[in-house]
């Protein structure tokens, strides 16, 4: 009994510090012309200055939180907000175990529980068009989604992981904002999801063209060119909100008052 | 008494259709209505079958069956990394772990319950359209599958065929790049016609960021699907699939059926088995059968069946003879045919120089040294160089080199027998593997002629020197002619 608990504690020891360091960094506001076709057309987006977290939440942030928030952990989470794969690669409730890297994104949560943690830090989950337009970004340029050579390094890097696992966080260059690891390691929950991709699992009323469908498809991206960015819309439109996925995880964004 | 009660069922279904307003998929009970719709023969009877699924190109056995049944279909989807040539590394997306995934056979009338499973190591979700399904997205909007999941989806199979089934998710051409189709074969209630052996076949067109033959993991090229410039054209998702040991086979006499395939993305096939005529090929899959077919069309995301007869031995080549294709990017195939020869039916005959063309004076024992260099020289050019090169150094992947040949050099004997009869079938050169057809020249060239270019060759191109004799030649034919 005893050493079981010590262990938990040294293992909670090992994945606090990062759970404290939530940086956020300011995005200007700006207008951009989303992937998604609005009616069949191609639209300017504008988007109001926010906060976004530099990095996608953690394992180690997500241990911290469950640890705060009893009803949040496996086996007292409501079934009506966490399917049964919630957070699966865990050993136990509050042990991650050794097949989870504190550093890595934690992933298997659902869109409930997401949207959870980030009240949890006074914050929300990013709009689509809000992780769209910071997405768009690399190194050097606001939008630098014309590129082929980009897109196809980013669709390259995405196949190149295998395994049911994302890789770790920081691997790559921040992108010109300072947000880091938007576009190749996982598929990121929106606040907006099933609103902005409605299909026939996500129950949305309206009839807009169905994502699910091949020609659905090919009607709801005004830009074909970006693959990865339609796999990550397919990804997450096959989800209920309930559902988890072993590569999808998420990030937080805050509003910026006064501007 | 089953016509009385089928009749009460179906006064009682059409009752459900008649109150239930939404023809939703939300209403399930309701699509056992229509029964005067062609090809519903009622609802399903007897225990649920489940469907014993097999690799590429095995093929499940042919139903027996009079009555419509419940056919429980299990697939799961996975993204694996296998070879699509030797020393080729690609990350397929699949049903059951094989591109194509499983043939699934039916018979019209019956009710498919299909599951279909998303491995939890997917990165993506996926779903299927089966073309054998009336109704909308195939069953792709019903199936929608994230990893670590599983969907239900059951359709009456209402017309027979030959179908292709394909993962429908966003970006679609990305996913039937990868690999993810199949085909389902929905048999006519009386069965289909009797035959030795069937095999299943899918073409597909593949999109690697290395050229051909650029070992290593290849990563799926986004420009080149765009351009339509696939860098393999392949059958069952790997070079060499169907050839040597992984050949199919028949025997003298027999018959053979092929469910033919083509997943795509993008080109046609004009399918076509070189040394074969299809007695029959139902035209796209469907009802309308053409005889006597040298080469059919197989649409992308189409299909056909094809039966031919194999009436003498040797090996028949499966090609699509938008002929490159086969030669340069890997759409090869063989039908291994054993059994007696059957002369009266194909009989390579005696062949030697045509007298105008070639004087009688060419055999080599009469030639001096520089005369038999010279005619070496000329047949190599004529002859040898369309496939091994001018400078015999051959084509990696393709055509294995004659200069500074161990495989050469180790036994020139050997090589009077391959210029004579062929070779097909993996070689090692200069510790590279071939698998590609050489053509016989033992027609085309004299017992002289084939002396002097392998004369030729063995003291060219750095090779170890040496001379074959026009007797030496002579001496292996004879031993190739049937006693």
């Amino acid at each position: 009994m005893k050493p079981i608990r010590m262990t938990g504690l040294l293992l909670l020891l090992a994945f606090a510090p990062a759970a404290f360091a939530a940086d956020y960094v300011t995005i200007p506001a700006g207008r951009f012309v989303s992937a998604l076709a609005i009616d069949g057309h191609a639209s300017r987006i504008a988007i109001a200055s926010f906060a976004m977290r530099v990095e996608p939440v953690t394992e180690a942030d997500y241990l911290a939180f469950v640890t705060a928030h009893p009803r949040w952990r496996q086996g007292q989470v409501s079934p009506l907000l966490a399917g049964p794969q919630y957070l699966v690669a865990w050993q136990g409730p509050l042990t991650p175990g050794p097949a989870v890297q504190p550093r890595q994104p934690v992933t298997g949560i659902s869109w409930f529980a997401a949207r959870a943690f980030c009240a949890g830090e006074q914050a929300r989950l990013p709009t689509w068009y809000e992780w769209e337009y910071v997405a768009a970004a690399d190194a050097t340029r606001r939008d630098a989604r014309g590129d082929p050579l980009r897109n196809q390094a980013l669709l390259s890097s995405i196949l190149a992981s295998s395994g049911e696992r994302p890789g770790a966080i920081g691997r790559h260059r921040a992108n010109v904002y300072g947000v880091r690891d938007t576009n190749r390691l996982l598929w990121e929950w929106t606040g907006d999801y099933a609103a902005m991709f409605p299909n026939a699992d996500a129950r949305v009323a309206g009839n807009s063209a169905t994502l699910a469908l091949c020609g659905g498809s090919a009607l709801a991206f005004a830009d074909k060119n970006e693959y990865a960015l339609m796999m990550r819309v397919a990804a997450l439109t096959a989800l209920k909100p309930v559902d988890v996925a072993p590569r999808v995880g998420f990030r937080c964004v805050r509003d910026i008052h006064g501007e | 008494m089953s016509r009385l009660l089928s009749t009460v069922l179906v006064a009682a279904s059409l009752l459900a259709i008649a109150v239930c307003a939404t023809p939703s998929d939300a209403a399930p009970r309701a699509a056992q209505a229509a029964t005067t719709l062609a090809g519903d023969f009622g609802p399903p009877q007897g225990p649920p079958i489940e469907e014993k699924l097999v690799d590429p190109p095995g093929v499940p056995a042919p139903i027996h069956r009079n009555y419509p049944a419940r056919v429980i279909v299990r697939l799961e989807t996975r993204e694996v990394v296998k070879q699509m040539a030797d020393g080729v590394r690609y990350t397929f997306w699949t049903f059951n772990g094989s591109t194509p995934g499983p043939l699934i056979r039916v018979r019209q009338g019956d009710t498919v319950e299909l599951h279909l499973k998303n491995d939890p190591g997917s990165h993506m979700a996926h779903n299927i359209d089966l073309h054998a399904v009336m109704g909308p997205g195939g069953g792709a909007a019903s199936t929608v599958t994230p990893p670590g999941h599983e969907s239900v989806f059951t359709f009456k199979a209402l017309r027979s065929g030959t179908f292709i089934y394909h993962c429908a998710t966003a970006p679609v051409p990305m996913h039937i790049a990868n690999g993810m189709y199949g085909l389902i074969v929905v048999e006519p209630p009386q069965g289909l016609p009797k035959v030795d052996h069937e095999y299943y076949v899918v073409q597909g067109d593949f999109y690697t960021s290395g050229t051909y033959h650029e070992p290593g993991l290849q990563s799926f090229d986004m420009q080149k699907l765009l351009l339509e410039q696939p860098t393999y054209v392949l059958f069952n998702g790997r070079e060499g699939s169907l050839t040597g040991a992984h050949a199919l086979t028949s025997k003298v006499g027999d018959t053979v059926r092929l469910f033919v395939g083509d997943g795509g993305p993008n080109l046609v096939s004009s399918f076509h088995v070189i040394g074969g005529i299809f007695d029959s090929a139902n035209v796209e899959g469907g009802t309308l059968v053409n005889h006597n077919v040298q080469t059919t069309l197989v649409p992308a995301g189409g299909a056909t069946m094809v039966e031919l007869s194999t009436p003498v031995p040797g090996t028949l080549l499966l090609v699509d003879h938008s002929i490159t294709r086969a030669f340069m990017q890997g759409a090869l195939g063989e039908i291994k045919v054993s059994g007696p020869a059957q002369p009266a039916l194909y009989n390579r005959g005696p062949s030697g120089p045509i007298s105008g063309l070639a004087p009688p004076k060419a055999v080599a024992a009469t030639m001096n040294v520089n005369d038999a260099m010279a005619d070496g020289k000329r047949v190599f050019t004529q002859i040898c160089s369309a496939c091994h090169q001018g400078n015999a150094m051959g084509l990696p992947g393709a055509f294995p080199p004659l200069a500074m040949s161990d495989y050469l050099n180790a036994d020139p004997q050997r090589a009077i027998s391959i210029v004579l009869n062929g070779l097909s079938g993996k070689i090692t050169v200069n510790s590279t593997g071939y698998e590609s057809v050489m053509p016989a020249q033992g027609s085309n060239l004299s017992d002289g002629e084939i002396a002097n270019v392998l004369t030729y060759v063995l003291n060219n191109f750095n090779n170890k020197g040496g001379t074959i004799s026009a007797d030496q030649v002579k001496a292996v034919r004879a031993g190739d002619k049937p006693k």
